[in-house]
């Protein structure tokens, strides 16, 4: 079995995500705009746990993702639903979180490894100044001793300390991503959050950083949210998957049970096109295109590029039943076949 | 005999990086060869890591970049001694590119349909409105759209799959015989990418032209390639039949490129 069964113990989930709706609100010369990016998500993250999020771009990954850090700026709006943490005892909100409060828990319990993160790294700023900025504050210890404990920890992540003295620019795009991480974990935070951290890399690189993510959670022992759309990555590190589409979470549950029993029409199709090496079958791409979210079709979203789209598609939204622990699917067609 | 349709002989590129004191050479391709032949298309892969050269093997055969040293020929042709803009466009009207981002490749205050009718007056040299509209349309068709669903659209107002489609199209419409296809489908979703790599193999069937393409993704290249090529700093470490190479790897580099794939089957 996975490790989800195996920590399963934990009663509190670090992460609970109730109903979140964020959308984008825009309004130029009177005309009123909405792109429902984040519409009605409930999901939780256990502690230990490595949940895998994934979808192709512009379903909302990335929104509900900056929403959960807290890190939303106009026109995106949280419009309604609760995103609660739990670090060991110390409850937040998120959603009416102020921004002190806010600075407090950044890094040192919440940590964010932004997408494209090999360029978050300030250009005319040694490394370790982006240290000394990010995570001076929340070690709160004297400047050797703080410096002595980052190279510690870049050599538990196999980075050689000469790094703090280079730009960013010196380092190879690998080098820059693996930085990122250190300066995300150095603060040793109970819940990271990881947005595409490799779909910028060729695969050798990928394995490499996708081997010190797993290394890293372990140690720390703490929980991980890890966006990709690469089904493939998803296979090799996550516990929990979750597949989102046009903004809502069609399918989640543990991921070899999604990969090898898919239930929705579309993880279905999404496993099934995995291309694989020792395959010569032609595979067929998905026929349409995913909706435009500021006018999503009525009913379920997926319904128009659907092999199995019924009346009830078209009219309602099918919600997502079941504990949050168990595998669980947003389709009527899919309820309709356990339960005939 | 009919010299092959594209023939790299021990071509290298040298740029050099760093300041006046610290000058250092960095060799981006360091003696490749290869042909590919004139008298049946085929997709050859080039498979290798970031820094490998790849793309600059990609500009090369462009003719975008001259190469320090070696020799490319297209049909014969030495491309070093092409010259004149009658002669470039000539060569342009046989080989033509694909590139990596769709979203780049378009200029976003352009209409999308205007790169499809300049290609087809300056390059396939057409003259009438309607003979450069049939052109778009017979192109775009070929892929899957129409012109009716393209006229008048900006590159925001289609998908990315939808885009990478209209770049094919465009490099279509002057009927060339060499695609080079610089990474197409590393921006592209994964729904959609076994759309744009199916449509490039149903290409080189139905049309005929050979494609160079240029990936780091090994399932896509071993699901329609004819041959590959790997390459590691700026070298050839393998070269051969897809399917055998791949199957059964036998340069270390090629071994380990093959393991860092992540297999969708593995389980944490």
């Amino acid at each position: 079995m996975t490790a989800t069964s195996t920590f399963a113990i934990a009663a509190d989930p670090v992460l609970s995500v109730v109903d979140l709706r964020a959308y984008y609100r825009t309004r130029s010369f009177g005309v009123e705009r909405e792109v429902r990016a984040v519409d009605d998500i409930s999901f939780q993250v256990d502690a230990n746990q490595i949940y895998g999020l994934a979808g192709e771009s512009s379903c909302g990954k990335t929104t509900l993702i900056r929403t959960i850090a807290a890190a939303t700026r106009p026109p995106l709006q949280v419009v309604g639903g609760s995103i609660s943490f739990n670090f060991h005892g110390k409850r937040v909100s998120m959603t009416d979180v102020l921004p002190d409060a806010l600075a407090g828990i950044r890094w040192k319990h919440l940590s964010y490894i932004m997408q494209g993160s090999m360029n978050v790294l300030n250009p005319v700023r040694r490394i370790r100044h982006s240290f000394v900025d990010f995570a001076g504050r929340h070690i709160g210890r004297p400047m050797p001793q703080f410096l002595e404990l980052v190279r510690a920890h870049l050599a538990r992540l196999h980075l050689e300390a000469t790094v703090l003295e280079a730009f960013p620019h010196q380092l190879s795009g690998g080098m820059r991503q693996r930085v990122a991480i250190a300066l995300a974990t150095v603060c040793r935070p109970d819940f990271i959050i990881a947005d595409e951290p490799t779909t910028a890399l060729d695969v050798i690189v990928q394995k490499s950083v996708l081997t010190m993510i797993r290394e890293v959670q372990r140690e720390l022992g703490s929980s991980l949210i890890f966006v990709t759309h690469d089904l493939a990555v998803h296979a090799n590190l996550s516990h929990r998957l979750g597949i989102m589409y046009a903004g809502r979470l069609v399918e989640e549950g543990a991921t070899a049970d999604v990969l090898r029993r898919p239930r929705h029409p579309y993880t279905a199709h999404l496993v099934a096109s995995l291309p694989r090496i020792g395959h010569i079958t032609a595979k067929s791409g998905l026929e349409g295109a995913p909706p435009n979210l500021a006018d999503p079709p009525a009913g379920c979203r997926f319904h128009p590029r659907c092999p199995l789209a019924m009346d009830i598609c078209r009219r309602e939204n099918p919600p997502l039943i079941g504990p949050p622990t168990a595998h669980r699917v947003a389709c009527f067609a899919a309820a309709q076949e356990s339960n005939p | 005999m009919t010299p092959p349709l594209l023939a790299v002989s021990q071509v290298g590129r040298t740029y050099a990086m760093g300041g006046l004191l610290s000058r250092r050479r960095v060799h981006a391709v360091d003696g490749i060869s290869f042909e590919m032949p004139s008298d049946k298309s085929e997709i050859m892969a080039v498979i290798g890591e970031s820094g490998s050269g790849k793309t600059t093997l990609a500009r090369m055969i462009l003719n975008m970049v001259l190469p320090t040293r070696g020799s490319i020929r297209f049909c014969g042709t030495e491309l070093s001694s092409i010259r004149r803009t009658h002669d470039r466009l000539a060569f342009m009207k046989r080989v033509q590119p694909i590139f990596q981002n769709p979203f780049e490749a378009f200029n976003p205050l352009k209409q999308v349909d205007r790169y499809l009718f300049m290609t087809a007056r300056h390059i396939a040299g057409l003259q009438s409105v309607t003979q450069v509209h049939n052109a778009a349309d017979h192109a775009l068709r070929k892929v899957g759209l129409s012109l009716a669903e393209v006229r008048k659209r900006f590159p925001h107002e289609l998908s990315g799959g939808q885009l990478q489609r209209i770049a094919i199209a465009r490099a279509l419409i002057p009927a060339p015989a060499l695609i080079v296809a610089d990474e197409p489908v590393s921006m592209v979703d994964a729904s959609l990418r076994l759309s744009i790599v199916n449509l490039l193999k149903d290409l080189r069937d139905e049309t005929g032209v050979s494609i160079l393409y240029i990936t780091h993704d090994l399932a896509t290249a071993y699901s329609i390639s004819d041959r590959i090529l790997i390459l590691r700093r700026g070298r050839v470490v393998e070269a051969g039949d897809a399917r055998t190479v791949l199957d059964n790897p036998q340069h270390p580099y090629s071994i380990m490129l093959k393991a860092a794939v992540p297999s969708p089957d593995v389980q944490p």
